[in-house]
């Protein structure tokens, strides 16, 4: 998956959860719960629908990856579909 | 109309899901009302036929006011008429699995007691009996809790003097709105709804607010309260009201424990690895059931203080402080919270934070909570010290579960932990007691797999 694809499914899968949250303007880097205003149960709710859109389970040992967008679409881009060049 | 928390002083009807004629059993939703906060929707408190749908869609109404009446037979039941039988009423008899409807009332205007569903309950086995450990107390008058939101029971509490007043003045006490301590009639409500400015009896709002407003202002509100800025507007004033009157007339009291979760952590992390990701456990659950069992061992922090008295609730219903999107906070309950498995409350969390967000939560959920846990740690808040929600008399606080240097054994290791506060109510309960609930959330949390 490319990062653009990745980006896609994970705004896809926040906007499920945070429907009125400003995606486009997001900082790649900052804390994706403290931006988006995201607790747990809502973290939970998303780390599920991505997991689920991506056709893999996400354990919660990979939460820190998730932190920030650039983190996430690394994740997701190294995880879902066919393994990019970037996985590790 | 109902009181829909303790915040409430009015309503608007925005529309009926029922209607003349219909069948409706006790629970069934028969409208949807626009509280300042949320859209709830209003169970049935009884089994019946629609006779009458009383308040049109739109119409903002004090809380009490009848909204329709079901038949078949009389006065017993109607759907907006909370104060009907007081919460401890109908706590008991859900817990119970005793139909109010069914009951025949022997209080005033059949009014159905404790005594009542006691009986009803005695004539066949309990379903739940596990659920309330201590037996049924004495009934203590049923003071009705929801009455210090000053819904409208069928008897209201009236203080001598307003009484007399009342006498004197030709004013008629059940279409009067009670200030005074959980409700109670005083004179200067008896006063103010006899010479009101249009002739029509105004609901005071609550001590210190001012008595009357502008009917012209009314429906200017009951329309912006649609609106997104009208809405949080009216949000505030209602959380504004209710915290002011917490501080006002609640001596709290303010403990913190810091609690040692490398036992429930580690369990949780095995546990959750085991399931599927939707069944996932989160901290807050955990941490919500270890305050919803406390609550069970140590008195004096699950109930309601009403009428100058404390009065313990038989069961957890735990209140849950649920941060709107967009403003606002709301604390509908996870009721029997202490008998549910964590998967339960989890599944129960998740249910309440997603209809609270979308606005479809039912009317016992507001009304219910006898004791109100919040947790700030998702914001990444170490410490929180609660204002506690009338008439409740505890409000638990948990912040960020986070690793921290803790010395055991002489060793210093790194441990994941959390403060537990405790505000609790100076007159309900004293600090030794709120010490022991503290240190009875931090021992079930030991030992997680018991939970």
């Amino acid at each position: 998956m490319t990062p653009e694809q990745a980006r896609a499914v994970i705004e896809r899968a926040l906007g499920e959860v945070a429907p009125d949250a400003d995606l486009v303007g997001l900082d790649p880097d900052a804390d994706l719960r403290k931006t988006l205003e995201l607790d747990s149960l809502d973290f939970l709710n998303f780390v599920t629908g991505l997991g689920t859109a991506i056709g893999q389970r996400i354990e919660e040992d990979d939460y820190p990856r998730l932190a920030t967008m650039a983190g996430t679409i690394e994740f997701v881009a190294a995880a879902g579909g066919q393994p990019s060049a970037r996985s590790t | 109309m109902p009181s829909l928390g303790a915040d409430m002083d009015e309503g608007t009807v925005l529309e009926w899901r029922v209607k003349p004629g219909d069948q409706v059993r006790k629970g069934d939703i028969v409208a949807v009302v626009d509280t300042d906060k949320a859209a709830i929707e209003v169970e049935s408190f009884s089994s019946g036929t629609v006779r009458e749908l009383l308040v049109q869609p739109g119409s903002r109404v004090p809380v009490g006011t009848v909204l329709a009446t079901i038949g078949p037979r009389e006065a017993q039941a109607a759907a907006g008429r909370a104060g009907v039988s007081s919460p401890l009423v109908r706590h008991l008899a859900d817990e119970r699995g005793v139909d109010l409807a069914a009951v025949r009332g022997t209080g005033a205007d059949g009014q159905v007691t404790r005594a009542d569903v006691t009986r009803a309950a005695g004539e066949r086995p309990a379903p739940r009996p596990a659920a309330a450990p201590a037996p049924v107390a004495p009934a203590p008058a049923a003071p009705a809790p929801a009455a210090a939101g000053a819904s409208g029971p069928v008897r209201p509490r009236v203080s001598p003097l307003a009484r007399r007043l009342a006498g004197e003045l030709s004013v008629d006490l059940t279409a009067v709105r009670g200030t005074g301590r959980g409700g109670v009639i005083q004179a200067d409500d008896v006063r103010r709804a006899a010479a009101p400015p249009g002739g029509v009896p105004v609901p005071a709002q609550g001590t210190g607010q001012p008595a009357a407003k502008p009917a012209a202002g009314q429906a200017a509100r009951a329309t912006a309260g649609r609106t997104g800025a009208g809405r949080a507007q009216a949000a505030r004033r209602a959380t504004a009201r209710l915290m002011a009157r917490s501080k006002r007339e609640i001596p709290h009291y303010y403990l913190a424990n810091t609690i040692d979760l490398t036992a429930a952590m580690t369990w949780l992390r095995e546990r959750n690895r085991a399931l599927a990701m939707t069944d996932r456990l989160v901290p807050a659950a955990l941490l919500m059931k270890a305050a919803a069992v406390a609550a069970t061992r140590v008195p004096g922090m699950n109930g309601f203080w009403t009428e100058d008295e404390y009065h313990p609730a038989d069961q957890v219903h735990l209140g849950v402080a649920i941060s709107l999107r967009g403003g606002g906070l709301i604390t509908p309950a996870i009721r029997g919270a202490a008998g549910l498995t964590p998967d339960d409350l989890m599944r129960g969390l998740r249910d309440l934070v997603a209809r609270a967000r979308s606005g479809r939560l039912r009317a016992a959920e507001l009304t219910d909570a006898t004791i109100t846990v919040t947790n700030l740690g998702d914001q990444g808040v170490e410490t929180v010290y609660g204002v506690i929600y009338p008439p409740q008399v505890a409000l638990v606080g948990f912040g960020k579960v986070a690793e921290r240097p803790v010395a055991a054994g002489g060793m210093v290791g790194v441990r994941p932990v959390v403060v537990s506060t405790l505000a609790a109510d100076h007159r309900a309960s004293d600090g030794y007691a709120g010490a022991r609930y503290l240190a009875a959330v931090a021992d079930l949390l030991q030992r997680p797999e018991e939970l």
